[in-house]
């Protein structure tokens, strides 16, 4: 039982970072039909800005200001490379954001070298939230999920409430009949990949410290995250929220768990010997198979179900 | 084909062929012919790749999966070979990883060539990962991280050839890639080669002529999967070690770079490219850390600028060539040269300097084209950034000028009649931009 409500707590934690990101990033594939592959990057920026910025202004300043860092890097980006690409088409943004992605890895090598950097939880918050059982639950992770809680709520009224978040849901959809009704669709591009550059800068500020901050960390982070926008369905804020939970819950339950085939075989009575040539691919707890099993869900849902959970369009 | 035509290919693949038995004449030193091994072996492995990417418009990010699986497979043969107990030809051994190559790609191509464009790319990205993850989750095949090492000097002898040297290793990856260049540009004439184009431009049009647009993607990419389990065999013969890495998504990234780079609108696109990086990576790493963050700058400036690579660049001068007025273009490219170099100066010095401060173990000073200047102190910064800076204005400028002249100089083209259009630029594939026609 403690484990289960911890793993859950965890996994919910995990779920809702992953949402941070993929939000952002399937946000901006609905509108320009883009799939970032910097967008992890933007993550790892988001906490290396915030490990260097803390050092001047402190955790707080940093959780403020490394997001809209990003987001400027973000409208930059979109402005002079996205939109230059553009015309050539979305293999092109697809490449063009590939490559974008390398260079940011190759800059963080450059600027803050290549070992894990020690970006610490702030101190007021590094404290028990509460104990359950014997297991102490960290502050950190509490504070992760109201960050996540109230982004996620200031989004969903951002654009359902607000004019410009209106015209940004008509722009998913028909963003020719936008245009021509006299708004900026160009602007509002830019203006949604910033925002998204900023909430995965976001993202990363919380995130690097409550996990790992090294060069690594956007590969680490950046294929579950398309694994969690392709499954949502892509452009679907709703299939995001659900997908992000539900790999973060997958993520953290099947770490622990050492069940393997041969449990299974042995439970129907069969023995395998060590010598068979199964045995190798038998003994495989589901611990070990845990980072393949998002990619394996990635290839079943593109192969039976393209648009995802809750995508309206295939590509 | 006429009897020019015929003379000219000839002389291209003939010439081709005494180029590579006559480089080790003049790069003879071990370094030099391991250098040249690797451009062989990212030959055949950037071909493979634009055999899907360029012909068939399908973007892969996992192509290193089927040239790491078949270099697995082929170190597992060798190892066997060196126990005495399966007695094979090093020689035909790439064979091995070829099949390999292709044994693998018929389920994981059956899966991702259900679909296209956007999609075939994310299940591409999925199973580059998949197979990554599989290399370190199964140590008893794969060796876990340290790998799998082999020998290929298995003591057979044929006419005294054991491939103990350097030299013999050369002239197996030459012979091998020679021999798959070939046989990938004779599948661009196949009848499926042109169908693979045909599904890429549009491929409703080529269901409605009743050719299954699944099926054909289907078949180029096990025959891709092919050639690139040659280039694994070949890396795995050269190093005679395979290990997680040969799977991994920076070596499909690689591929891809090179592939793009080089220009995949042409059959030699991807052979250009191939070269060129390998020889950033060998020549540039002596020089500088930050060799791949040039090699990034370099893809994101051809994506913005040049996005048909290199080659489409040699072939938009080929009318300008054989009319006679590629000296009118000189004055101008000249001064895009120096523009450049301005450019790359700012850029290389404010990268270096960057990576001088981030690096604990640094030496006493920085020393960039014979200057030591102290990056601790803004001078050095002040000077890199207004260098960069008028290395833009610069270029703004020289682009300008070359625009202006290539305009002055298509009119005059146009002004002599049609242009001659030669056989091949005919056909040749349409830039990146055509290509989108696949994806929507």
């Amino acid at each position: 039982m403690e484990f289960f409500i911890i793993s859950m707590l965890n996994g919910i934690s995990f779920g809702l970072l992953l949402f941070m990101l993929s939000s952002g990033l399937t946000l901006i594939f609905g509108m320009m039909g883009v799939l970032n592959f910097a967008h992890a990057s933007f993550y790892m920026l988001g906490a290396y800005f915030a490990y260097s910025m803390g050092k001047v202004t402190g955790f707080w300043g940093a959780l403020l200001l490394a997001p809209i860092a990003l987001g400027a890097i973000g409208a930059v980006v979109e402005r002079y490379g996205l939109r230059a690409v553009h015309k050539f088409g979305h293999v092109a943004e697809l490449l063009f954001t590939f490559g974008l992605a390398h260079l940011i890895d190759e800059a963080v090598h450059l600027v803050w070298g290549r070992s894990a950097l020690e970006y610490r939880v702030p101190p007021e918050l590094d404290t028990t939230l509460f104990t359950l059982f014997s297991t102490s639950y960290p502050t950190y992770r509490g504070f992760m999920m109201l960050v996540a809680i109230v982004m996620l709520v200031s989004i969903f009224l951002i654009l359902t409430r607000t004019r410009i978040g209106l015209i940004i849901q008509a722009a998913l959809t028909h963003p020719e009949m936008v245009q021509s009704l006299g708004h900026d669709v160009p602007r509002l591009f830019m203006l949604v990949f910033a925002g998204g550059a900023a909430l995965a800068g976001l993202a990363g500020v919380i995130g690097g410290n409550a996990f790992v901050t090294d060069p690594g960390m956007a590969a680490s982070v950046g294929s579950i995250v398309f694994v969690v926008v392709v499954i949502g369905g892509l452009g679907s804020l709703m299939g995001a929220f659900i997908a992000s939970l539900a790999l973060g819950l997958m993520q953290t339950f099947s770490v622990a768990l050492d069940y393997s085939m041969l449990n299974v075989l042995q439970h129907f009575g069969v023995v395998l010997s060590s010598a068979s040539p199964l045995f190798g691919v038998a003994k495989l707890t589901i611990a070990q198979m845990a980072p393949s099993l998002p990619f394996v869900l990635l290839i079943v849902m593109l192969v039976i179900r393209p648009k995802g959970l809750m995508g309206t369009r295939e590509n | 084909m006429d009897q020019n035509q015929r003379f000219r290919s000839l002389f291209v693949w003939g010439g081709g062929a005494l180029l590579l038995m006559a480089l080790p004449l003049v790069f003879s030193q071990n370094t030099h012919l391991s250098v040249l091994s690797r451009m062989g072996i990212a030959v055949v492995f950037a071909l493979s790749y634009n055999m899907l990417f360029g012909q068939g418009g399908m973007l892969s990010f996992g192509h290193a999966a089927f040239s790491g699986l078949g270099a697995y497979l082929t170190i597992h043969a060798l190892v066997l070979m060196n126990k005495g107990t399966l007695a094979f030809p090093v020689t035909l051994l790439p064979l091995v990883g070829g099949l390999a190559g292709m044994l693998f790609s018929v389920p994981f191509g059956y899966v991702a060539t259900k679909r296209s464009g956007t999609p075939f790319a994310m299940i591409t990205l999925g199973i580059g990962e998949l197979v990554a993850a599989a290399v370190l989750m199964l140590p008893g095949f794969f060796g876990g991280e340290a790998g799998i090492t082999g020998n290929r000097v298995t003591g057979v002898t044929w006419l005294g050839i054991d491939y103990g040297s350097q030299l013999q290793m050369y002239y197996l990856v030459a012979g091998w890639a020679f021999a798959s260049t070939a046989a990938m540009y004779a599948f661009t004439r196949t009848p499926l080669g042109l169908l693979s184009n045909a599904v890429r431009d549009n491929s409703e049009r080529a269901e409605f002529v009743a050719y299954n647009p699944k099926q054909v993607r289907f078949l180029v990419m096990v025959i891709a999967g092919f050639f690139a389990g040659v280039s694994g065999a070949l890396a795995t013969l050269t190093y005679e070690i395979v290990n997680a890495e040969s799977v991994g998504l920076q070596s499909s990234g690689n591929v891809l770079l090179m592939a793009f780079i080089g220009g995949i609108g042409q059959f030699f696109g991807p052979i250009l490219g191939a070269i060129l990086l390998t020889l950033l990576q060998s020549v540039l790493s002596l020089f500088t850390p930050a060799w791949l963050l040039y090699i990034g700058l370099l893809f994101l400036a051809m994506m913005l600028f040049a996005p048909g690579g290199l080659s489409s660049i040699i072939v938009a001068h080929g009318p300008a060539w054989r009319a006679g007025l590629m000296l009118r273009l000189v004055p101008s490219y000249l001064a895009a040269v120096a523009a450049g170099a301005v450019l790359l100066a700012g850029t290389v010095s404010l990268v270096e300097m960057c990576y001088f401060l981030s690096d604990t173990g640094r030496p006493a000073s920085l020393s960039l084209a014979g200057i030591v200047v102290d990056p601790r102190r803004p001078g050095p910064w002040i000077t890199g950034g207004a260098v960069l800076l008028a290395g833009f204005v610069l270029v703004h400028f020289a682009a300008g000028m070359v625009s202006a002249q290539w305009q002055r100089l298509r009119k005059d083209l146009n002004a002599r009649g049609p242009l001659r259009r030669d056989a091949r630029l005919a056909q040749a594939v349409p830039p990146v931009a055509e290509v989108q026609g696949t994806t929507t």
